[in-house]
């Protein structure tokens, strides 16, 4: 186990450099720097210009710049933010929960709904049920991201008065000692409405960002179910009198299931990247929304280490679904 | 009275070119304890017709029937729920691949006692102490340690004892076993047989045992079913079955037992099983028949009388009314020629694992 999850580690050094270059090199690429953004519209002499690149060591060479920001790394310093001079790795942590909440919820309506539709279209294979499921599924996984949020929240929001069209939560609602998990904290605040003010917000993004990983999943356990329920064990399972609700959710899904977990792992990927554009559709003052914003401003420090982190917590998440896959699967189990 | 009861049960499937009709009006009675086997090649549709029976065949099947009858209780009018009550506890079945017939995620103590709680009622406990009595009655060495195994951890002669400590978990009445042997070594397969005598004869269960192997049954079974091309074509005692077979088809399969054969050349039965698109007319055996004339491809063949073995044949064996000099040559016992013109032979090969779906 222990051999294992070191190996793991070991694969993730050389996938890290990879990201910190890449990180370092494409915002660099983009034309302007921090300082004209910063400017903006205001005149900066060039002497001014080049004083405060110097200041900001952006006027060394570019190996130069990135061994020095290696070193810090090393160190634990990801950095400071140009813009707010605050710390990237804080300003992370700050809106990472916004972040997490919202795929967390986007992968439980994902799961939630792609699962059993998937079941039942495999065991209804050729039904209308499966057809319009399955129909559906590659509507929802061509849909664009911002296009479908546009859409949801004419709606819903626009139309029907439903929802909110973006935010967290109402301004009327604040908790100042929150964990930062808006659900959580408006449940146990104990304020009148401030559960259901944070759960109108959240469940429009929640459904925009689940779309496509709901799609994925749901073709996903189709083709195992399929595959599965003609193996000679579902056979026996049948053989021996089981019930039908035995017989393909116990004996077929849990074995359907091991490829399922694998694509759901990897669309917590999908969703990181997924939610930079729904963050900033809805204004979620989570990390998609920061990186983007950190693009646009040229905020070095702020996009490299921000998708650094990331890529850790991606890297993260695939190492949970490796050591989940070993418990699913007893073929793999690590002893 | 008879255990199970079985008149005139077919099995059709829908395939994209048409029905196909695997199994062909079988019959088939069975008394309690009884052991009876049934015999024939790869794709006679032996396997087809119990599955059929059990309910276990793809939604592309469909199973008709005359009667079905268990213990007097008639099947076919039976709900899902209440065929589910018998399929499995008074009726198990064994396949022919044992690894691949155990679930990969659950242990083979989950799976044994999961058939104890769901037919038996039994709590966690007494299917456990109950799991390990059966694993060690089907002769698995140190049943407590064995219990929390995965499949791929035992080996295919395992996989098969814990299938039929599976099977007679819940002590049925009819144990079927569907090419038990087949896939596992020679060493093995003596053994498995062996077992399931030994329980057979212990609980007084009834068996259906499918093969291809004319040896297995001689050493086994009380009565036999010889089916070809989904259709019973005799049914004898074994003894009389071996003494005197009456259709070709049975006088066929014995000549090329190994055991029987004189000579150097082990004789073969020209040509194949017929599938969907060479079905030919009348008797279905005519174009591999040495005896078939004219007759055998126009009119469908009657089912004589019982001590001619109930064979499905114009011109039993041995009871041929047709003139000496009319019989066509080649017969008798059976050709040992080399097959000419690269005809494809099949002996009784055994199966290829899989193909009996």
């Amino acid at each position: 186990m222990f051999k294992f999850l070191l190996s793991r580690v070991a694969v993730l050094i050389p996938t890290f450099i990879g990201v910190s270059i890449v990180a370092f090199a494409f915002i660099r690429l983009l034309p302007g720097d921090p300082v004209q953004m910063l400017a903006g519209e205001r005149v900066v002499s060039p002497e001014r210009h080049a004083e405060i690149m110097h200041a900001l060591g952006y006027d060394q060479p570019i190996i130069m710049q990135y061994l020095d920001y290696i070193w810090r790394l090393l160190h634990g310093d990801f950095g400071t933010s140009i813009v707010t001079k605050r710390g990237v790795i804080g300003e992370f942590f700050k809106l990472f929960p916004a972040t997490l909440e919202l795929s967390f919820c986007a992968i439980i309506f994902a799961v939630a709904l792609g699962v059993p539709a998937g079941v039942f279209a495999a065991v209804k294979r050729g039904s209308w049920f499966d057809q319009t499921v399955m129909g559906a599924a590659l509507v929802g996984y061509s849909m664009p991201i911002f296009w479908w949020g546009l859409l949801l929240i004419i709606l819903f929001s626009g139309t029907w008065h439903l929802t909110p069209v973006s935010g967290r939560i109402d301004l009327l609602y604040f908790f100042p000692k929150g964990t930062g998990f808006m659900i959580y904290d408006a449940a146990v605040s104990g304020q009148k409405g401030a559960l259901r003010s944070a759960l109108s917000h959240l469940i429009l993004p929640a459904i925009v960002l689940g779309t496509i990983p709901l799609a994925v999943i749901a073709r996903q356990t189709r083709s195992a179910m399929l595959e599965v329920l003609g193996e000679d064990y579902v056979r026996t399972a049948k053989a021996k009198g089981l019930s039908r609700f035995r017989v393909v959710g116990i004996h077929a899904l849990r074995n359907a299931l091991i490829p399922v977990v694998t694509t759901i792992g990897l669309q917590v990927g999908v969703m990181m990247a997924g939610a930079i554009l729904t963050e900033t559709i809805f204004s979620w003052p989570g990390i998609g929304k920061w990186m983007v914003d950190s693009v646009f401003k040229r905020d070095y420090p702020v996009v490299q280490g921000g998708l650094l982190l990331i890529a850790m917590v991606i890297m993260f998440v695939n190492l949970v679904v490796d050591l989940l896959y070993g418990v699913i699967n007893p073929r793999v189990r690590v002893r | 009275m008879s255990l199970l009861t079985i008149r005139n049960l077919s099995v059709t499937f829908a395939t994209a070119s048409g029905p196909f009709r695997a199994v062909d009006g079988v019959d088939m009675t069975i008394a309690p304890g009884e052991v009876v086997g049934i015999v024939g090649e790869s794709g006679s549709g032996k396997s087809v017709a119990m599955l059929g029976l059990m309910g276990l065949l793809p939604d592309s099947a469909t199973v008709t029937a005359d009667v079905i009858s268990f213990e007097g209780r008639d099947m076919l009018k039976m709900s899902n729920r209440e065929r589910r009550k018998i399929i499995g506890k008074d009726i198990a079945m064994i396949f022919q691949e044992p690894i691949a017939s155990l679930n990969p995620c659950f242990t083979a103590g989950y799976q044994i006692g999961e058939a104890l709680k769901t037919h038996l009622g039994l709590d966690k406990k007494a299917a456990r102490r109950r799991t390990i009595e059966l694993l060690s009655q089907v002769g698995i060495p140190e049943p407590e340690r064995r219990m929390t195994a995965y499949p791929h951890q035992l080996s295919g002669g395992m996989s098969q004892r814990v299938m039929i400590a599976m099977a007679i978990a819940c002590e049925p009445k009819l144990l079927i076993a569907d090419e038990p042997t087949t896939a596992l070594d020679v060493t093995i397969q003596a053994q498995i047989l062996d077992l399931l005598l030994d329980l057979q004869r212990e609980r007084g269960m009834a068996m259906i045992l499918i093969t291809h192997d004319m040896g297995v049954i001689a050493e086994t079974a009380e009565r036999v079913v010889v089916q070809y091309a989904g259709q019973q074509v005799e049914r004898q005692s074994v003894a009389n079955l071996f003494e005197t077979p009456r259709h070709p088809y049975t006088s066929a399969l014995l000549a090329a037992m190994p055991e029987r054969a004189r000579g150097g050349r082990l004789p073969t039965i020209p040509g194949v099983v017929p599938g969907q698109g060479d079905r030919p007319t009348a008797c279905l055996f005519n174009p591999r028949c040495p005896k078939a004339d004219e007759r055998c491809r126009t009119v469908v063949p009657p089912r004589q009388p019982a001590e001619l073995g109930e064979a499905l044949c114009h011109y039993p064996v041995g009871a041929d009314p047709r003139p000496p000099e009319a019989i066509p040559p080649g017969f008798g016992p059976l050709s040992r020629q080399p097959l000419e013109g690269g005809a494809r032979a099949s002996t009784i090969a055994p199966e290829v694992p899989g193909d009996a779906r």
